[in-house]
């Protein structure tokens, strides 16, 4: 890839609902935000593409609606992903490496208020033999928390203090939807929802939009907003037979870290797109980052918007970049029950 | 920018029901045929970019999560597209976009649909408690601009006649093709119920199984062999209630149809461009497409059609391989044409070849007249 | 069970939401549902919007200004339905129209009757009528139709929107 610059983030406050707040209205606060951070407008901009899911809110072509927040006329160079929009973000990169566009805009939604969140993420899995029976998210996620901790990777007050750690990060972060954290009492006396997982484990419903602005390594200086490089960025997918995994690792993330020679950087800073408390743990074992600061936004335990999520970890950890006198920074996306597919990328803080 | 050549098309039989494979032995299926066709292995494929159009056609959620072994993409990067009916085109861009980024030397790309496995008009018209259900199919969308078309440039109402009944006899020399009608002709189309003024019955494209995949790659697989180079590429799109859009002549599909004669060097594209696979879903999009990718002026692609420019032996042939109306995997639509333009510049079309097909087009749109995506191959570098 | 051999079964899915029409367009529905039809007018284009969904594409703004609109306009284009469409209670043949509302930039799809099917046209003047206000709700089925209204047909041409010089 290229030198890609990222010049500009924004996100809305994350919300347990929007209420009446439709694709427009979600879209486009974000998208004038990071416009108002560069001084740029649509015109500026070569490659716009968006991330969403049409399930999440029940309605076909949620991102056609979504369009409207934009300014197209004259017509615009566009795509969309129904993934995550950090897959959207590498798109504008390959778009970028190309060499026939210099800047492009991100932007991702979502709302999982609308309907039932655990039973929409079963569509995710087989239709033949698996969604048939309606295995949520939950559960999912507890096969993998149950089989770290009978591995002994994991433990089961790690969880705890994972929780407790975002929570205290939260509340520096104007966004964040949660911020309190359980009592230890609390944790143990809470209801399991698929064991050994509680609410307190698990991200909370979400709805928000997000948006950012990556250009070339000219176009950033031009504007004096050359502070944020992506230096790497790598993704992959596993098997979708989830038999066939072995869930007391991640082929997938060592891989990508091995890729980012990840053992060979001093990370500072990193963001995960963890949505369960044990996911923070393992991949913070998994990718040796015990003397990083992980999640310092309060990550996903504090707020997850479906398919923004991933950019978020992307954008929290540009913001940190920017703002604070460190160098190397890891973000991480992820996608489909038990990290079966993730995105890793380096940044770097260049001056 | 770093070149990049389709070197492998795949197809499945087209049909409305393809209940002897799941929805993994379908994309199989394409991409089986499609890596035959380039001749490479699973270790030649660095990353598997996926496309279709609504989740909801199939109920399934990301279809890449439960596809993933069945697209041969575990271990790779995956990327699934989503941009309405023009996705199939959208989609072949965004694949070879991985090679011109200079990221990958060598990609798969599938597209599908499998709408026999769900309820595509339930997918595309939930009730909302707020909206007037006077939802009368996409047919009852697009043809009051097909009205306003023949209005505007007071067309004969056989121009959709000839496009339906050529369509469909290009269609029984390609053996992918969902509808063999034998014998159609312009009588028959015309002799077939009203659906939606101006549209009858045999004018309207038919709802398909299918799938249909690609294989691209730089010049380290395609140099010295037969390859559909591709000489330019780009996508558009408008917002849907955008006061002042035209939706029979689309801004959004003369800027993309602009962007890729300039990339190719085309300056007369009815000359120079030799044949064309472009998105007709309904026939009278067939004139209407024409005049937006300046094949002609305004007014005068209902001639084309009428004088035979567009036939299988004509000066400009449209649709060799049957186009849409023949088969319409919605989701796969959009990359059969962009692969069957890559057929043609090959010379591997069989009985639709077109002679000494240099440059072929390949196109695709979507939403309501907004989304647009489209290339130009050509059989040298 | 039947000896016959079967290749498929059918798994329905269901699944329950609660759809919002948006913060714009539900200030317009609620108009609705008092008999007014009220579109949102772009702060830099001028264009109107109806019925709203908050923005102007044109522009990428956000539209806020309110503007009352009669219930009259003409129509852009139609089509004649001629099949029955499931799920759809009107019986067909009928005519779907794109009805620009005067004052209005967008059109929307709506129903014409009360006329004969050979008179419709593009361009025609027609005027809606309504339920009775004992029925009318937030949708714009408080319109049952619109109908021919005489007076000039509009010229097609003007219904392209050319921004404010």
């Amino acid at each position: 890839m290229k030198d890609i610059y990222i010049i500009a983030y924004a996100q809305n406050p994350i919300l347990a609902d929007a209420k009446a707040a439709n694709e427009v209205e979600l879209i486009m606060p974000v998208v004038h935000e990071v416009f108002r951070q560069t001084g740029l407008s649509q015109k500026d901009i070569d490659f716009t593409c968006s991330g969403s899911c049409d399930y999440l809110q029940g309605a076909a072509f949620a991102f056609v609606e979504g369009l409207s927040a934009i300014q197209t006329n004259p017509p615009i160079k566009e795509s969309h992903v129904e993934m995550d929009a950090a897959w959207a973000l590498y798109e504008c990169m390959l778009k970028i490496s190309s060499g026939d566009t210099e800047s492009a805009l991100i932007y991702g939604f979502g709302r999982s208020s609308p309907g039932n969140l655990d039973s929409i993420i079963s569509l995710q899995t087989d239709p033949y033999y698996l969604s048939p029976l309606w295995v949520d998210r939950i559960s999912y996620a507890a096969l993998q928390a149950n089989t770290l901790l009978q591995h002994g990777t994991i433990s089961h007050d790690e969880m705890y203090d994972a929780i407790v750690e975002s929570m205290e990060f939260a509340k520096s972060n104007p966004n964040a939807l949660v911020s309190n954290a359980p009592s230890k009492e609390e944790y143990v006396a809470e209801q399991k929802l698929s064991t050994p997982l509680n609410k307190f484990d698990v991200a909370p419903v979400s709805d928000g939009a997000s948006a950012m602005i990556i250009c070339t390594k000219d176009f950033a200086k031009n504007l004096n907003l050359d502070h944020v490089k992506i230096n790497q960025v790598c993704h992959n997918i596993e098997s979708s037979n989830i038999g066939t995994r072995d869930l007391s690792t991640s082929t997938s993330l060592l891989d990508l870290s091995t890729k980012l020679n990840l053992t060979n950087l001093s990370v500072d800073i990193a963001e995960l797109h963890s949505q369960y408390s044990h996911e923070i743990v393992f991949l913070k074992k998994l990718l040796g980052l015990d003397n990083t600061s992980v999640n310092a936004s309060g990550g996903p335990l504090s707020g997850n918007v479906m398919m923004a999520a991933g950019l978020d970890c992307i954008g929290k950890t540009y913001e940190y970049l920017k703002s604070k006198d460190v160098t190397n920074g890891l973000a991480h996306a992820t996608s489909g029950p038990c990290l079966q597919q993730n995105m890793l990328l380096h940044m770097e803080r260049v001056k | 920018m770093i070149d990049a050549a389709v070197i492998g098309v795949g197809q499945t039989k087209y049909d409305s029901k393809r209940r002897d494979v799941s929805v993994g032995g379908l994309v199989r299926e394409a991409i089986d045929n499609a890596m035959k066709h380039a001749n490479v292995d699973w270790d030649a494929i660095d990353a598997v970019i996926l496309g279709k159009a609504p989740d909801m056609f199939e109920g399934i959620m990301m279809p890449e999560l439960s596809l993933a072994d069945a697209i041969g993409a575990v271990g790779k990067p995956v990327l699934r597209v989503h941009t309405a009916g023009s996705v199939g085109g959208s989609t072949s861009v965004i694949a070879a976009t991985h090679v011109t980024s200079g990221n990958f030397d060598t990609v798969l790309t599938v597209t599908f649909e499998k709408q026999s496995e769900s309820n595509a008009t339930w997918a595309l018209s939930p009730k909302y408690p707020y909206s007037p259900h006077i939802n009368a199919g996409a047919g009852g969308y697009f043809a009051p601009y097909m009205r306003e078309y023949i209005r505007r440039y007071n067309a004969p109402e056989n121009i959709g006649w000839i496009v339906a009944a050529k369509d469909r006899q290009n269609a029984l020399k390609n053996p992918y093709a969902h509808l063999q009608i034998p014998n159609i002709d312009e009588k028959m189309v015309a002799d077939t119920p009203m659906l939606w003024e101006p549209l009858r019955y045999l004018e309207s494209c038919p709802s398909s199984d299918g799938a249909c995949a690609l294989v691209i790659s730089n010049e380290k697989l395609a140099k010295g062999r037969k390859a559909a180079w591709i000489k330019g590429m780009a996508v558009r799109s408008e917002g849907t209630l955008s006061a002042g859009r035209d939706e029979v002549n689309p801004q959004g599909g003369q800027d993309c149809a602009s962007d890729i004669y300039k990339q190719a060097g085309i300056l007369n594209p009815k000359d120079e461009i030799d044949c064309a696979e472009i998105y007709v879903p309904f026939s009278w999009y067939e004139p209407m497409w024409l005049e937006n990718l300046h094949f002609c002026d305004l007014g005068e692609g209902w001639k084309l059609t009428e004088n035979g420019t567009t036939a299988l032996d004509g000066d400009l042939p449209i649709n060799m391989s049957g186009g849409v109306l023949s088969s319409n995997p919605i989701g796969a639509s959009g990359m059969i044409r962009f692969g069957e333009a890559a057929l043609q510049v090959m010379h591997q079309a069989n009985e639709y070849q077109v002679d000494g097909a240099k440059l072929a087009m390949g196109h695709a749109y979507g939403g309501a007249s907004q989304f647009f995506a489209m290339w130009v191959v050509g059989n040298e570098r | 069970m039947s000896e016959e051999k079967k290749d498929h079964f059918i798994s329905p899915i269901s699944l329950d939401y609660n759809y919002t029409a948006g913060a714009a367009t539900t200030r317009f529905l609620k108009k609705v549902s008092e008999g007014k039809i009220v579109g949102q007018k772009c702060p830099k284009c001028t264009a109107v919007y109806v019925p709203p969904r908050g923005s102007c594409p044109r522009c990428g703004v956000a539209t806020e200004e309110e503007v009352e609109l009669v219930d009259k306009g003409s129509v852009e284009s139609f089509t004649i339905v001629h099949i029955p469409i499931p799920g759809n209670p009107i019986v067909p043949p009928y005519v779907c129209a794109m009805i620009r509302l005067e004052g209005a930039n967008i059109s929307f799809l709506h129903l014409i009757q009360e006329i004969d099917l050979k008179d419709i046209r593009i361009g025609m003047r027609v005027e809606a009528v309504w339920k009775d206000k004992s029925e009318w709700d937030t949708t714009l089925e408080n319109i049952k139709w619109f109908k021919p209204s005489g007076g000039d047909d509009i010229d097609p041409s003007e219904y392209r929107f050319k921004g404010p010089e």
